[in-house]
């Protein structure tokens, strides 16, 4: 049996959603969805697992505060220790209210800088990249769902169809 | 499926579809320049050459060719530098506290809003740079171990903070921007025809990185974008806490206060709204976005400078209340001089701008004018250079010793170099209106059923 790639495209984002749902309830697998802007409730309907990039935003902040501190630590106490206009200068603890706002910046670049990183490896985007949308029109304002089907595709088709997408293509893999 | 009251006026005028939004937003990118883009432009660039030229002088001479002197030795240099931080600050309260509001307006804005905080970080990071003396000795405020003695920075110093502040809010904005700007730029990569202009078309898939809209990357992107501004709320307020400690931690009267970090934070948001006015209501024109920034966008952000403004206005008051209820007597005569001293006339400026004239916009026909929000719009943006001289000239020019009292007066470099990043700032403005997409345009689409005026008109 040969495996097909149905692709059904809709107009309205709203079409779509309750298709999704249809769709997944007739216990058939949506490959990929693919949609010019973000379909509020689209990750819930496809049974997406919640994102984790807060986690990392998270974990990559008490990395920076941490680095943060142990800089200044060793710049201002173990390396160089310098009365500054008598600011205590013997143990970092006395001397950490003056250190707040770098902290903070650190934790703030740290966080931002590396959650970001995550989020363009983990969806493999990168300066040179390419697009594998199977339409060019899914980044202008049409919405385009990706279902594989082993052998016969008609029952998926007229399921498209009938939950209303405007266009369906078919692909032999 | 967000839902919005019917009362709400539209934020997308006319009848566009999500197609119609693509072919605008590409437009100013697709087509060819109209003759107000090169005339500003001209004008920009023209100031721009006029900037580098001053700066070149002041780095080949020496500090010397400014106004500066022993008793004022710092003056317009850290005016344009606190000014052009403060601008900045509007473009993240747009884009990051507005988002974290759900304020839906802000969706036609704050991409340019972004840009104009990037751009006005860049102006505002040329003055402590060149003030230096030796730039290439930059490298210096950096913790860097180093072969020069064990010669590191000092972490109790306002101006390290500030060299940290300001490189973290500069470097995360553009991360914030560039994020945002993915999907926008993969849209016009689609667009673009691999024939007519492969220049272009490969330009544009470089700059989208491959983005091609699945469920699980916009689902991630909305997570990224949430925290971002998460992130960049508490950093655009402590970004110029920071700066005014730069004077708030000192003890020269005038500047040794502690109403300064809220202050300056506040002056900071009001004087960037203004200057995000006047440019939206330029690009508005020359790029032609009339649909998509409505009069409805301009009387929110109004509304948001009679706020602010009253707020800035009430800290120059308690300022007052507090250098006479101290009853240090250098306190008094600092704020005494300020207001009836040789500097009046600055003062003067400060207080007409900024207190009284965002009052006007209590007035609802003033509110809704493009033309009366322009006028006010650039007044705020000149009252708020002038907070910035009187807090920085008038508390150094007359200090404890009445034997150091002098005036300062800017020479044509201070003004070359002012004027140049003035230039410098609407050039690249300018540029990123023609090659850039200046609307959120996949945020924009996922708006246009619950605030578009068709379909508000429908239900």
């Amino acid at each position: 049996m040969s495996t097909k790639t149905v692709y059904g495209i809709f107009d309205d984002e709203q079409l779509l959603l309750s298709s999704v749902k249809e769709i997944r309830a007739n216990n058939i697998e949506i490959k990929e969805v693919y949609s010019p802007f973000p379909i509020h409730g689209l990750d819930k309907a496809l049974g997406l697992k919640e994102t984790r990039m807060g986690i990392t935003a998270f974990i990559y902040g008490c990395l920076g505060l941490s680095l943060g501190a142990l800089m200044i630590y060793y710049i201002m106490i173990v390396d160089w220790p310098q009365n500054i206009g008598g600011k205590p200068n013997w143990t970092f603890y006395h001397n950490i209210p003056s250190f707040v706002p770098v902290l903070f910046e650190c934790t703030v670049l740290f966080s931002a800088h590396l959650m970001s990183i995550t989020f363009l490896i983990r969806c493999g985007l990168f300066p040179g990249g390419t697009s594998d949308s199977p339409d060019e029109r899914t980044t202008d304002d049409k919405f385009l769902m990706v279902i594989n089907v082993d052998g016969d595709s008609s029952s998926v088709k007229e399921m498209l169809t009938k939950t209303g997408a405007t266009e369906i293509n078919e692909k032999e893999a | 499926m967000h839902k919005e009251s019917e009362i709400r006026d539209p934020l997308i005028l006319g009848n566009k579809t999500y197609h119609d939004i693509s072919k605008d937003i590409a437009r100013p990118i697709e087509g060819k320049a109209n003759k107000y883009w090169w005339i500003l432009f001209s004008l920009s660039l023209g100031l721009f050459l006029w900037g580098m030229l001053s700066i070149a002088y002041t780095i080949g001479t020496g500090i010397g060719v400014w106004g500066l002197n022993k008793t004022v030795g710092w003056a317009w240099d850290i005016t344009n530098f606190v000014w052009w931080i403060g601008i900045g600050h509007a473009g993240t309260l747009i884009s990051a506290v507005l988002l974290l509001f759900r304020q839906k307006w802000r969706m036609s804005i704050n991409r340019s809003a972004e840009a104009m905080t990037i751009f006005a970080v860049v102006q505002a990071a040329l003055f402590p740079l060149i003030h230096m003396g030796r730039p290439w000795l930059a490298y210096y405020v950096f913790p860097i171990p180093n072969q020069f003695g064990s010669l590191w920075m000092n972490f109790n110093s306002p101006l390290i903070w500030d060299v940290f502040a300001i490189s973290t809010y500069f470097s995360v904005s553009v991360v914030f921007w560039y994020i945002g700007l993915i999907p926008d730029f993969a849209m016009i990569r689609d667009r673009m025809s691999a024939t007519i202009s492969p220049m272009k078309k490969k330009l544009y898939s470089l700059l989208s990185f491959g983005w091609s809209g699945k469920a699980k990357h916009w689902q991630r992107f909305e997570e990224v974008s949430l925290v971002l501004a998460g992130l960049a709320t508490p950093l655009v307020f402590s970004v110029h806490s920071i700066v005014s400690m730069d004077f708030a931690t000192s003890i020269v009267p005038g500047w040794h206060t502690t109403i300064f970090p809220p202050y300056f934070v506040l002056g900071a948001l009001f004087s960037g709204f203004a200057m995000v006015e006047t440019l939206l209501l330029i690009m508005r024109k020359v790029v032609s976005l009339d649909a998509y920034i409505t009069i409805k966008h301009i009387e929110y952000m109004n509304v948001i400078i009679i706020l602010t403004g009253s707020l800035v206005g009430t800290a120059y008051m308690t300022e007052l209340f507090m250098s006479w209820y101290s009853g240090v007597e250098f306190e008094q005569y600092a704020f005494l001089n300020r207001a009836t001293g040789p500097y009046w006339w600055a003062y003067a400026i400060m207080m007409t701008c900024n207190v009284l004239t965002p009052q006007l916009y209590w007035i609802k026909s003033i509110r809704t004018s493009f033309v009366a929000t322009f006028v006010i719009s650039i007044f705020i943006n000149i009252g708020m250079w002038f907070e910035r001289f009187v807090i920085i000239v008038t508390s150094l020019h007359r200090d404890y010793l009445p034997s150091a009292w002098t005036m300062f007066s800017p020479t044509f470099i201070d003004i070359g170099i002012f004027l140049g990043t003035i230039g410098f700032f609407f050039t690249l403005f300018l540029l990123y209106s023609r090659t850039f997409p200046v609307i959120a345009q996949a945020e924009l689409k996922s708006i246009l059923k619950s605030s578009g005026s068709e379909y508000k008109n429908k239900k």
